[in-house]
């Protein structure tokens, strides 16, 4: 609403203002990335790059949480299953734990964390320091090249680490449960494969695009309205971690909640 | 009578309630160096920005090569942009991107079809045009500030634009670098036939390279003509100040 000077007047009050104005801002920057996204020129060597960079260079971290998570997991479910004589069922415990929530949710905060904090870093320093306008008076559209490519690329990227998480849990969890109990690879395998249906891996699957989305989305829009100087990089990069986690944890609960009902009908 | 390349008429623009410029009216000739001049935060960078449509106008017009920037669609304005090579106050390059890499973006993405051996050329002749062949596989953190500069205005010039815009370009250099700066800018008209506003506060600077300078004094232009001209016998205190404080301090 904006009086005759051109001044803005406050709707509700100063505060609900902002937030509106800010959410409507953010909805403005997912519906152009819906439209852009479809919109040639394709950046493919760009998006591929982007791929590179988001899952081979997170391998190492993924590697050494998914084997930790693996381990420690199952020594803590031990004491409880031993007690009603149930170790036999840790290899279905863990498979269910870690396929359908243990692998996403750690792999996305996990990425969160390291490409989230890197994206939003990124595009508010080349913000700050003029490189976004350089390219667009270059008649480059900085959009489509720096959010859409990112957003993609964490988006395809994000299933296949917890594909991989899900896998380097479940070898570290194979340690662990052989450490003690004897058996072997093969039938550890099958027990995990038992217990796990085709829905527990579409979920994880598709929620896991989710995560990458939102991993995306959150450190683009974080780092594109970063403000002017060196502070303003790391708020945006600080931000996008905070909100990407946040958002990740509330899809979590939703996809629960969906995937509960699907089961149960 | 001379082309006009770029005419500015009554432009008007705010920033909430900041009044920036206030009626600015300029005229840009084929082939002309024209050097604005003006305190910090007088809306000097705001007026080329407006001119390649990276910020848009409250009021008044703003035609570059005959056409009115505000009201182009993305495409056209892409198109005129082409045309116009702007030159960043702090360089603004790739720093992810070598200096290859920085030069080789605007000119893969625009002109499609050319071989990787007509790229390296025009690279290399490019970086070669502003004596800095040597830097092609460094990084920009790896260069000095005038060296970033210099390569900045490369990868506008690898276009070969019309027009040029440079936005400070001896800001924050020592006066030998500052010196080099002006030379290139100079050669830079000479060598690709270019048409240029020149954003500074540095008086050095425009009287080297402008052929006409405008001072730009609250949201207005306060004095316009030959160097000598608006600083021998200025009639506006403002002016007046503003070469005293230049040359004195």
């Amino acid at each position: 609403m904006a009086n005759q000077s051109g001044n803005r007047a406050n709707f509700i009050s100063p505060k609900i203002d902002k937030m509106m104005l800010g959410l409507a801002d953010a909805f403005a920057f997912v519906k152009r990335f819906f439209i852009e996204v479809w919109i040639p020129p394709y950046e493919f060597k760009e998006v591929i790059r982007q791929c590179y960079k988001i899952g081979y260079n997170s391998l190492p971290l993924i590697s050494l949480t998914g084997f930790i998570v693996g381990i420690v997991f199952t020594n803590q479910s031990r004491p409880s299953l031993s007690e009603f004589g149930a170790t036999s069922w840790l290899p279905a415990l863990i498979s269910i734990a870690i396929v359908r929530a243990m692998g996403p949710l750690v792999t996305a905060l996990i990425a969160a964390g390291k490409v989230g904090s890197s994206i939003g870093a990124e595009i508010g320093s080349m913000k700050v320091t003029e490189q976004i306008d350089a390219m667009e008076v270059s008649a480059t559209n900085p959009f489509k090249f720096l959010v859409v490519t990112r957003v993609l690329a964490t988006t395809f990227m994000i299933p296949i680490l917890v594909m991989y998480t899900d896998f380097v849990a479940l070898m570290g969890a194979f340690l662990s449960v052989t450490s003690i109990e004897n058996v072997s690879f093969t039938t550890y395998f099958v027990q995990v494969f038992d217990s796990i249906s085709f829905l527990d891996i579409f979920s994880s699957i598709l929620k896991s695009l989710v995560f990458g989305f939102t991993i995306g989305i959150v450190g683009c829009y974080k780092g594109y309205n970063s403000s002017k100087g060196t502070e303003g990089v790391g708020k945006a990069a600080n931000a996008s971690v905070v909100l990407a986690m946040f958002l990740i944890f509330i899809e979590e609960l939703l996809a629960l909640q969906i995937v509960n009902f699907i089961r149960l009908s | 009578m001379r082309e006009k390349v770029v005419e500015v008429r009554n432009l008007k623009k705010s920033f909430g309630d900041l009044d920036v410029l206030m009626g600015v009216d300029l005229d840009l000739y084929k082939g002309e160096n024209v050097v604005v001049l003006g305190k910090s935060g007088t809306g000097k960078s705001v007026l080329i920005k407006i001119m390649v449509g990276l910020l848009t106008q409250d009021e008044g017009t703003m035609q570059v090569l005959g056409k009115e920037v505000s009201k182009l669609s993305p495409r056209d304005l892409n198109a005129l942009r082409l045309q116009i090579g702007f030159s960043f106050q702090a360089s603004a390059l790739y720093d992810s991107m070598t200096v290859r890499e920085n030069l080789e973006f605007p000119l893969v993405r625009n002109i499609k079809g050319l071989s990787r051996k007509e790229i390296d050329k025009q690279v290399e002749e490019t970086l070669d045009a502003v004596g800095l062949l040597q830097t092609i596989n460094q990084m920009p953190s790896e260069l000095s500030g005038g060296q970033r500069k210099r390569i900045g205005i490369a990868r506008t010039l690898i276009l070969k634009p019309e027009i040029m815009l440079y936005d400070e370009p001896t800001a924050g250099l020592d006066p030998i670098t500052c010196s080099d700066i002006n030379n290139l800018i100079n050669e830079v008209r000479e060598n690709y036939n270019t048409s240029s506003i020149i954003i500074t506060h540095d008086l050095t600077c425009a009287k080297d390279t402008g052929d006409r300078v405008a001072v730009l004094l609250d949201g207005q232009f306060g004095a316009e003509g030959k160097f000598e001209e608006v600083f021998q016998m200025p009639e506006d205190q403002r002016v007046k100040s503003f070469y005293d404080y230049n040359f004195i301090t």
